[in-house]
């Protein structure tokens, strides 16, 4: 794998809300994301992994420009990815794209798929009609999809079919890196493995990099070659796939990997109710995970725990005072 | 509770600042000079420019607004001059019979058009929502001005049930039975069009609710079906209705203006389109704001209603 | 957000409508009031249209000495008014200034009402708080009063008025599209717009416009008849159509002074303006069905309180006499449009007191159907049972009387559903719903109840539960709810829980608790589940046997363990592998080409032979039975898998 990084996150945070009334009470603020900092490097999947709330659709939003940080960086190949968005979108949107998670609600329901392929043809690519029409022809081809779909409307389409098309327009503009965000949750089973077999071949076919998040542990097992986990936020912990899931070295990325159901396994967990999320508008001190850690102790409470090199793997590192140990259980 | 009740008046503060600025400048909109126009073109010029200073009209715009705010919230709305006699104490006499009028109206509009609805949504597709359906839309597409021309020649010109005009009878009225009598049919002709309007949204509404998951839920409890549509339904769907039954309210009072005249009721309505023909503007600006302002208040208060109901407005 | 799965079903039944206007158009005419309404609309257009065409005499010319002519007076079709005018050309002429003022008016509030919504919607921030001050501020005014003002400023006439009825409609727009532009824009089709590079403007007129569109027509249509008669109204009061000139408003409030002894002089005008107005609303209202897509889908059809039985339905006898729950040849159907949908087309399932049974199956292939049929929850319409029968111990709930039903829900059988905050009541504090649920089938008094509803939730490990009985649903999180609703399908001691894809809408980990929960509650009750799910992962932790489902039947059952080692029909076999397994992140996966029958034209033989690499001729034809293979295990399928690992 190249080591060069084509996208750095460094210290990202995006709070919503915030601020002051007229009157100069403070207005709840949430930090959907903070002091995140990881690498993407060339021709890599990075799996990002989180429950519901945790910020892993927001730094989507940030990476590919649909939002910006309240603070920190994040640079694409070199260059202000933040500053590229607000000057020119348009040459940021040919450099990165994003695959959404309703793959119905991304084609507007009033246009044909043949506007909605050429849009980026047209504005990013500034192509003629006849340029047009011979890439509609390959995009089409490439998602495997028949070149009469074109004139069809978005609600003629089921969801694999549709996502597809989303894929399509993820791609039209040639782009480096695609931002897939939770790209087959909404689909079936039976067509999540179509969907995930076309991004595959695609990824190898035209040298892309992806950033491939979502909730479903073994999709992103699947997928990736290294994962980031994510907790409130923040991440809890980065590495290499493999190490991730065979040997996790977080608390919560164990607790992740317990709880997840896997085919012909009869495993259950011990079910305790003190697991709930902290709250977003009043988060705890120190690590946010302590409430629910077995391995807790006073200095979780007193300090948040910095990502850092977990010893004897590289780059593998987590954001755990008391990581677990190398190869260890953690006790349930 | 208190609190959200005051941050709620608190927030009505700038809609009545906003609301009196659209109503002087309404009146500043006014075509040619107000002083000629009250002393008529046979004025002398000194008199016309002592009038035009009298009325503050040589300062700048927002200093007349100012003048003309303080004036308000001291209660001086003026005299006006064809009754001559404060603006304000015409106002607050005749709006108190709008109240009366509108008020009835609104709870007759809310009883029937909740009641319609409900039945409406529960006989979906049966003779009765049919029936309802129809009623309704022959309701809101009458004109309330001419059903109450056609009231008054059934009830009060062919079969002498009910008074044609005014609040009392003239000799040996008085009295709330009397008043009752005259006050059937006006305010039956105002609440046809809002009964409509509210029971068209309750049977929507309704409609939508009975078919989300909580109501299959409490079937699934094995509520008794009476108890699902009234108590858990009825809930839900009262909490969408009230605003619209506020926003009616709007239309009542409105609507009154039409309903006064045509019965000839001493209301609020009636006393603003005279004031209208006979150019008495200061007339119509007092009546324009006291009943703007009742209804923010109204408003306001349908708005506590719905967050005492609806605890996630907390 | 809600969709249960049998909603998701039927929504996936529908049958992809082809270009949208001639079923448009044939909708609209199909609707008997629209298309009267429509008729007697054009009507009273055409003659308006027609007036300087039609043979009339002036409108304004008075001759005092047919003064009050009654309708049908010689020469005069409709009598003549208090100056001798000719009613009937009067009539049309008005008419013609009425629809012109009503329609302009409506056209300035629709143009300049949807431009306010579109901008304030689709820009947020600062710019939709500045426009909708405003807005709020006009629509503080009772409606017809800022007319009023507005006219006694601008001086009574018929063009002042069209401005002020304009005017304040311009609100009534403004909110209506601001709402509608708002949850467009944050759509992820309008992002996606973004990212292919289209600019502010292009997005809003280019993407969001389109679909506002409708709804701005919509709107039109039904608030047309009201500026009719709004405008009307200001005539009738004099404000509006200044003599000679008429409309029908002030053609009214001149019959007026002469009601008693001339009526039909104000009758006709007003029955006039209602004619017209009604013809609006009615043809309105049309346009509004068939634009609005909720209506359309026949949305908002209520469904009653339990599902239709066919009465030609044949009772089935039981099959397994230890078994707690028999079902047995169930057919539930939806009826729609003119299409009859399998949705479950003869489902055999048994279940044994404290066994958990997992059905597992894709969108659509009749799971929650199926589970919602067993107490008649399935709406009606479209749903419908056809046959079979389901025994709960010696009862056929599908013969038992409505009542009974009801005494048996949320009692002997109780249910679990999806998404734990659409499934409890918003506006009820959690100890309300629960002790609901235990006064429903036990009288006692409510004290009593508070404290086996605290009871309840104790026993589903939730922390301070005198406290939490008090707390409405969307103070607590998902698991918390979950966890409520299952309080309360344990609250009268089920024999049977029937639970709908429970964990489906959680995380992970919270998932992790709700099924381990699940699973010793039903040890320690004895209660038996029948539990809906999509995930083998799922079934695999809490269920004993599972039956696997496909376009509306069972094509695979027997123990979890043995059918996931080793799955004997081709669709059990490829829904295992298409999946990808934790762990095992090398493993290949087959994706199943092609996608399940719609079950209104299902084929003959085997639902799944076209998407299947074993079918041969014979699986194209005849009825497949569910063939026992093995020791407690059934397979539909002529040549199903031998052994072979699914991983193999």
């Amino acid at each position: 794998m190249p080591e060069t990084a084509l996208l750095e996150i460094d210290n990202a945070e995006r709070v919503f809300g915030g601020g002051r009334t007229l009157f100069g009470r403070a207005l709840p603020a949430v930090h959907a994301v903070q002091g995140v900092s990881l690498d993407v490097r060339k021709g890599e999947t990075l799996g990002v992994v989180g429950e519901s709330g945790c910020g892993k659709s927001t730094l989507a939003r940030l990476i590919v420009g649909l939002d910006r940080p309240t603070a920190g960086r994040i640079t694409f190949d070199g260059r202000d990815l933040v500053a590229d968005a607000r000057r020119d979108p348009r040459a940021l949107a040919r450099r990165v794209q994003y695959v959404f998670q309703d793959p119905v609600a991304s084609l507007n329901p009033r246009k044909t798929i043949r506007a909605i392929l050429e849009a980026p043809l047209r504005h990013l690519l500034g192509l003629d009609r006849s340029g047009r029409e011979a890439r509609l022809g390959e995009l089409m081809e490439a998602v495997n999809l028949a070149p009469e779909f074109l004139d069809r409307y978005p609600h003629e389409f089921s969801g694999g079919q549709a996502q597809r098309i989303g894929i399509a327009r993820a791609l039209a503009a040639d782009p480096e890196l695609i931002v897939l965000d939770e790209p087959v949750s909404a689909l079936d089973v039976s067509v999540q493995a179509q969907v995930l077999n076309i991004l595959d071949g695609l990824k190898t076919r035209f040298g892309l990099t992806y950033v491939f998040i979502s909730h479903d542990l073994s999709v992103v097992e699947s997928v990736s070659d290294r994962v980031a986990v994510m907790y409130f936020g923040r991440v809890a912990e980065i590495g290499p796939a493999r190490e991730i899931f065979a040997a996790p070295r977080h608390p919560y990325t164990h607790l992740l990997l317990k709880s997840a159901p896997v085919p012909g396994k009869r495993s259950l967990i011990p079910e305790d109710a003190n697991t709930e999320l902290p709250d977003p508008y009043n988060p705890p001190p120190g690590c946010a995970f302590h409430a629910r850690c077995p391995r807790g102790t006073d200095i979780c409470l007193a300090k948040h725990p910095a990502l850092e090199r977990v010893s004897g793997a590289a780059a593998h590192e987590a954001a755990c005072h008391h990581p677990v140990d190398e190869g260890g259980h953690v006790r349930a | 509770m208190a609190a959200y009740i005051a941050k709620r008046l608190l927030a009505a503060i700038p809609v009545l600042f906003g609301l009196s600025i659209i109503v002087f400048l309404i009146m500043a909109m006014i075509p040619g000079d107000p002083a000629t126009a009250i002393l008529g073109s046979y004025a002398t010029p000194e008199n016309v420019a002592k009038l035009n200073a009298d009325l503050g009209l040589d300062k700048s715009l927002p200093q007349q607004y100012l003048i003309w705010l303080g004036n308000i919230l001291q209660g001086d709305f003026g005299r006006s001059y064809a009754l001559n006699r404060p603006v304000l104490d015409e106002v607050l006499e005749r709006f108190s019979a709008t109240l009366i009028l509108a008020g009835t109206a609104l709870v007759l509009c809310s009883i029937l058009g909740l009641l319609a609805g409900v039945v409406s949504a529960v006989r979906q597709y049966g003779l009765a929502d049919k029936a309802i359906t129809v009623l309704v839309l022959v309701g809101i597409s009458t004109p309330s001005f001419w059903l109450g021309l056609l009231l008054i020649l059934v009830f009060a010109v062919k079969i002498r049930l009910f008074p044609a005009s005014g609040m009392y009878a003239i000799y040996g009225g008085g009295d709330l039975p009397d008043l009752l009598h005259h006050l059937f049919l006006p305010a039956l002709t105002l609440a046809v069009v809002a009964t409509g309007v509210i029971a068209r949204l309750t049977r929507t509404a309704m409609l939508e609710v009975l078919r989300q998951d909580y109501i299959r839920t409490a079937r699934a409890k094995g509520l008794t079906e009476r108890r699902v549509i009234y108590r858990h339904a009825f809930k839900a769907a009262l909490v969408s209705v009230i605003p619209v039954i506020g926003i009616q309210a709007g239309f009542v009072l409105g609507g009154a203006v039409y309903i006064e005249t045509v019965f000839q009721w001493p209301g609020i309505g009636s006393m603003l389109v005279n004031a209208i023909s006979t150019r008495d503007l200061l007339l119509v600006q007092g009546g324009v704001v006291v009943v703007a302002a009742a209804y923010v208040l109204f408003n306001l208060a349908a708005d506590v209603v719905q967050t005492l109901l609806d605890p996630r407005l907390r | 957000m809600s969709d249960t799965a049998a909603a998701g079903s039927a929504g996936r039944m529908h049958k992809p409508r082809k270009r949208g206007r001639p079923s448009t158009l044939r909708l609209l005419f199909n609707n008997t009031l629209a298309t009267t309404g429509l008729a007697v609309l054009v009507a009273i257009v055409l003659a308006a249209l027609a007036a300087p065409l039609l043979p009339l005499p002036d409108p304004d010319v008075t001759a005092p000495a047919d003064r009050l002519l009654r309708p049908l007076a010689e020469g005069h079709l409709l009598g003549t008014d208090a100056l001798g005018r000719d009613i009937l050309s009067r009539l049309i002429w008005g008419t013609r200034v009425s629809l012109a003022v009503g329609l302009s008016a409506t056209l300035i509030a629709a143009f300049f009402g949807s431009l306010i919504g579109l901008v304030a919607g689709y820009a947020g921030g600062r710019v939709d708080t500045f426009l909708m001050r405003g807005v709020d501020m006009v629509m503080a005014f009772p409606y017809i009063l800022l007319a009023l003002a507005i006219v006694a400023a601008l001086g009574p006439g018929l063009i002042n008025a069209l401005y002020a009825i304009a005017v304040i409609n311009i609100p009534f727009f403004a909110r209506n599209i601001r709402g509608i532009t708002i949850g467009l824009s944050r759509r992820e089709f309008v992002d996606a717009a973004r990212l292919s590079g289209k600019s502010s403007a292009a997005i809003l007129f280019g993407e969001v416009l389109p679909n506002v569109l409708p709804v701005i027509i919509i709107t039109m249509s039904t608030t047309i008849g009201w500026m009719i008669l709004e405008t009307a109204g200001l005539s009738f009061l004099g404000l509006g159509a200044q003599p000679p000139q008429a409309d029908l408003g002030s053609m009214l409030g001149d019959g007026r002074k002469i009601l008693f002894t001339a009526p039909h002089v104000s009758i006709i005008p007003g029955l006039m303006i209602f004619a017209l107005v009604m013809s609006i609303n009615l043809f309105g209202d049309g346009v509004r069905d068939v634009l609005d897509p909720r209506l359309k889908s026949g949305a908002l059809t209520r469904p009653v309180a339990r599902t239709a039985v066919a009465q030609e339905r044949e009772a089935e006898p039981r099959r397994h006499s230890g078994s707690v729950l028999d079902v047995v040849g169930l057919n539930t159907q939806f009826h729609i449009g003119g299409d009859i949908y399998r949705a479950v087309g003869g489902v055999d399932l048994h279940l044994k007191p404290g066994e958990c049974l997992g059905i597992v199956g894709e969108s659509g292939s009749g799971k929650s159907v199926t589970a919602m049929s067993l107490m008649g929850l399935v709406p009606t319409p479209p749903g419908r049972i056809t046959a079979g029968s389901a025994w709960l111990e010696e009862e056929d709930l599908f013969s038992v009387d409505d009542e009974r039903i009801r005494q048996l829900r949320g009692a002997d059988v109780s249910h679990v559903f999806q998404d734990p905050l659409s499934t409890l009541h918003p506006l009820f504090t959690i100890g309300d719903q629960l002790t609901e649920a235990i006064m429903a089938h036990r009288p006692m008094r409510r004290s009593q109840a508070d404290e086996k509803a605290e009871e309840l939730l104790r026993l589903v490990r939730i922390t301070n539960p005198a406290e939490r009985l008090k707390v409405y649903p969307h103070e607590l999180s998902g698991g918390m709810r979950q966890r409520v609703c299952i309080a309360m399908a344990l609250a009268n001691d089920a024999k049977v829980i029937i639970a709908d894809e429970p964990t489906t809408a959680l995380d992970v980990t919270v998932q992790a608790q709700i099924l381990s929960l699940l699973d010793a509650l039903r040890r320690e009750s004895n209660a038996a589940i029948l539990f809906i799910t999509h995930d083998f992962g799922v079934v695999s932790a809490v269920c004993d046997r599972v039956a696997v489902m496909y376009a509306g039947r069972i094509v695979e059952t027997g123990e979890t363990e043995v059918v996931l080692a080793r799955p004997a029909h081709p669709y059990t076999g490829k829904l295992i592998d298409c999946v990808p397994v934790l762990g095992q992140p090398g493993r290949r996966l087959d994706a199943i080409e092609g996608r399940p029958p719609v079950v209104n034209n299902l084929p003959a033989g085997c639902a799944f032979a076209a998407r299947c690499e074993r079918a041969e001729a014979d699986c194209r034809e005849g009825d497949i039975p569910l063939a026992a293979f093995g020791e407690g295990r059934a397979v539909r399928c002529l040549h199903p898998l031998k052994g072979e690992a699914a991983d193999a």
